[in-house]
């Protein structure tokens, strides 16, 4: 093994031990990392993608505060049994407005890619403040406080300047009327033709049934319109990528 | 003159701190600025008390910050291995959530919590305070960089501060075991670049020509979790005065960044780093040179090499292209024979004492770990074929494979480490009682033993129940079927986690008795240097 003996000279400088350990853990991160940047098949071209409306946001930055992706991941595998329990398999333009992506490594709970739409509002509403009320065999934690923190939206057009710059495609008018989205998207009352002509197929309607804006009102919000953008008929499968 | 410098700097952070404080916009910053302000005006006040005071002797180890990691990692490892605990029970009986507490303990928010205090808390000091032991000794020079290293050793604490009062208030951004948002990242940097500088420092200052092999391992460690953590965490804070950030990050590139650093930080926090530690103190503990020297250059380098590439193996199929599930499959397969070779390597160091199996039990703590080391990078290169994954993924059994590694390897081997550091930091003759450690041997044994069996064993009936289909084609099982079904096996974890909690407590009453009532060690012959 004459090779190794040529180890002394790695051995007995630091600096070079430390050089070369470091370029030696850079080359599999720029193989697999870099290229998803450039290979135009990463990231299907579909209809129907768009950032999420104000209050939609909100519910997100909720969901991620609660650590839901501790148990619940939002991909479903192209598996026989996953599509036909959770709906069409997920595809990489369904998140790719998710700073960062919400996959999930773990379903102590069902998946939630695609649960939008598939329970009404009220069974959301029962199902936070009391899940074995409403699933017995659940292990969540309740979240009934939720339907007590109001929330007012003031400064959710920061937020979504902040993520204009991180590559969302949020408008200077989508910013500056933020929180006219925001409080309009749940209020019965409010004149929503702007806000579903910037936001498109947005859900209106006053989420959680009480008279207050509240966090719940934000989460289910979000709950019901993931997954649901899509036009899935527009979507061609790539044979390999 | 330095003394003045350092009371203005930290005049100047306490002012700022407070005056970010008075700002804040929501309650986890408002947290962090009176942390940093209270450690500011505490390291003040102890700077006044200690002006002027002489330089300690150049010729002596610095073991006074090895002392302290010490106690920080046994503490917060009875806190780590306490939330763990908590969440178990929490899986099996979910009103023990507690709905009075209003979320702040809810499982989502106790998991991160978990996870970083025993990888970043207990397994950050052990990895710490061990590598300024171990760098001392093997390079026969002082640490370096004067007080730099007991900046390494407070500043990490008050990262560990910042990150649990975060997940706990709600700061997170929403990435696993890489949680804490640009502030308290930011401060983590600060330091780990401080880490780097000491201990690169004090290699660069050796008196011995060759850099033993355990520093190979501790160095890559440090600045591979450099590289790591700065990518993974590249984001752009929403505001000056507020905890929440945007990562840069997102969708499929999201993934695959975070789980390259994800599973590096298993592979170099709690791989790498935890090998640095297996390659001193086994040799020190059973009194024999390492097995190889040409094996330990082979495994190390391939090691490092491959395992950066496995990450892909947590996104078999996902929305990631196939091209890249491929290779991390292929490279993760692979990563099975440098694995091994540590394996080999420790465990072929008791050639010829390996009768102390049976008279020393920190002996079969050590191997033990190895042991376990060797086990779950089995397991983890088969779990890693996309074959085998379609059915492990998003069950118990990954984190049952998680577990025999983190408390198998990294517990044990930890606490192989706190048994030999402790009467040699302390200068006692003995350790206070080697029955109690068989009693902390056998328990955390037992106790890993039924959480890997438990989790084995929900892991794979979950996923066989969801994909049952029935002779119409239809599933079988509701997804609300196989929670109830999982419950006897949750009890089963939780008291698994239970027994390992109880050893770890009779580690530390131990540890506690032997610096407090063991009889001083003979002094060391005139030749050695002591310890300050």
């Amino acid at each position: 093994m004459g090779i190794l003996d040529h180890h002394k000279k790695i051995e007995t400088r630091a600096t070079l031990l430390l050089v070369l350990s470091f370029l030696v853990v850079t080359i599999g991160g720029l193989v697999q990392i870099v290229p998803l940047f450039y290979l135009e098949n990463t990231i299907e071209e579909v209809e129907g993608m768009r950032p999420y409306a104000p209050l939609e946001l909100a519910g997100r930055e909720i969901y991620v505060r609660e650590g839901c992706y501790n148990c619940h991941s939002q991909m479903i595998r192209p598996m026989r049994d996953e599509v036909e329990r959770y709906g069409p398999y997920s595809l990489a333009a369904e998140s790719m407005y998710d700073h960062p992506f919400q996959w999930g490594s773990k379903r102590t709970g069902p998946d939630l890619a695609r649960v939008g739409g598939r329970y009404s509002d009220e069974w959301h509403v029962a199902h936070m403040v009391s899940p074995r009320d409403v699933v017995p065999e659940s292990v969540m934690p309740t979240y009934g406080y939720l339907l007590h923190n109001e929330i007012d939206g003031q400064y959710i057009g920061e937020l979504m300047s902040t993520y204009a710059m991180v590559g969302v495609p949020y408008t200077e008018e989508m910013i500056a009327s933020a929180q006219d989205d925001f409080l309009a998207q749940a209020d019965p009352e409010a004149n929503t033709s702007d806000l579903l002509a910037r936001y498109h197929s947005a859900q209106t309607r006053n989420f959680d049934g009480q008279e207050e804006l509240t966090e719940m009102d934000a989460l289910i919000a979000y709950m019901q319109m993931v997954g649901t953008l899509v036009d899935r008929s527009t979507f061609v499968r790539d044979a390999s990528r | 003159m330095w003394d003045y410098v350092k009371l203005i700097v930290l005049a100047a952070v306490a002012v700022l701190a407070a005056l970010a404080a008075s700002h804040a916009r929501d309650l986890a910053y408002l947290v962090h600025m009176i942390v940093f302000m209270l450690a500011a005006v505490g390291f003040f006040i102890w700077q006044i008390r200690h002006m002027g005071e002489t330089v300690h002797n150049q010729n002596e180890y610095m073991d006074g910050v090895v002392r302290y990691g010490v106690i920080a990692t046994a503490g917060w490892g009875v806190v780590g291995f306490l939330v763990g605990v908590i969440i178990a029970f929490q899986l099996a009986f979910p009103e023990t959530n507690l709905e009075l507490t209003g979320g702040y303990y809810n499982f989502g928010r106790l998991r991160p919590l978990h996870t970083s205090a025993v990888i970043f808390a207990f397994g950050g000091n052990a990895l710490i305070a061990s590598a300024f032991y171990v760098v001392q000794r093997t390079s026969a020079a002082r640490l370096f960089g004067g007080g730099l290293s007991w900046f390494v050793f407070w500043g990490y604490q008050i990262f560990i501060v910042m990150a649990a009062t975060g997940y706990v208030l709600g700061s997170t951004q929403g990435q696993e075991y890489a949680e804490p948002e640009w502030l308290t990242d930011l401060w983590l940097t600060v330091v780990w670049v401080a880490f780097l500088l000491v201990y690169l420092g004090t290699l660069i200052k050796r008196k011995e020509p060759h850099i033993y092999v355990a520093n190979w391992f501790y160095l890559s460690f440090i600045v591979t979790i450099a590289m790591l953590h700065l990518v993974n965490n590249l984001q752009i804070p929403v505001s000056m005065f507020g905890s929440d950030s945007v990562p840069v990050w997102s969708g499929v590139q999201s993934a695959m960044v975070q789980w390259w650093y994800g599973h590096n930080a298993v592979g170099f926090f709690l791989t790498a780093g935890f090998l640095g530690m297996m390659y001193y103190f086994i040799p020190k503990q059973v009194e024999r040179p390492v097995y190889s020297y040409k094996l330990s250059i082979i495994h190390f380098w391939a090691l490092i090499f491959l395992y950066i590439w496995a990450g892909p193996h947590h996104l078999h199929y996902t929305a990631l292209p196939d091209w890249a599930q491929t290779l991390g499959m292929t490279f993760s397969i692979m990563l099975w024979m440098p694995s091994w070779g540590g394996m080999i390597n420790g465990l072929m160091t008791l050639s010829g004492a390996w009768d102390k199996l049976r008279t020393d039990p920190v002996v079969r703590m050590m191997v033990v770990a190895v042991g376990f080391y060797g086990m779950a990078t089995f397991e983890g290169p088969m779990m890693s074929i996309r074959a085998v994954n379609s059915l492990s993924h998003y069950t118990d059994w990954t984190i049952g494979h998680v577990h025999s590694g983190a408390l198998g390897w990294n517990g044990m081997i930890t606490f192989g480490m706190l048994y030999y550091l402790v009467p040699k930091l302390w200068k006692r003759e003995r350790l206070y009682s080697l029955s109690l450690v068989s009693w902390h041997f056998w328990l955390a044994t037992i106790g890993i033993v039924l959480y890997a069996a438990s989790m084995w064993v929900t892991g794979i009936m979950e996923g066989l129940m969801w994909r049952q289909v029935d002779a119409q084609g239809f599933l079988v099982n509701s997804f609300a079927d196989t929670v109830g079904a999982k419950f006897p096996m949750y009890v089963v974890r939780a008291l698994g986690g239970t027994l390992f909690l109880t050893g770890a407590l009779i580690m530390c009453y131990n540890l506690w008795k032997t610096v407090t009532s063991v009889g001083a060690a003979k002094p060391v012959a005139a030749s050695a240097v002591p310890a300050e």
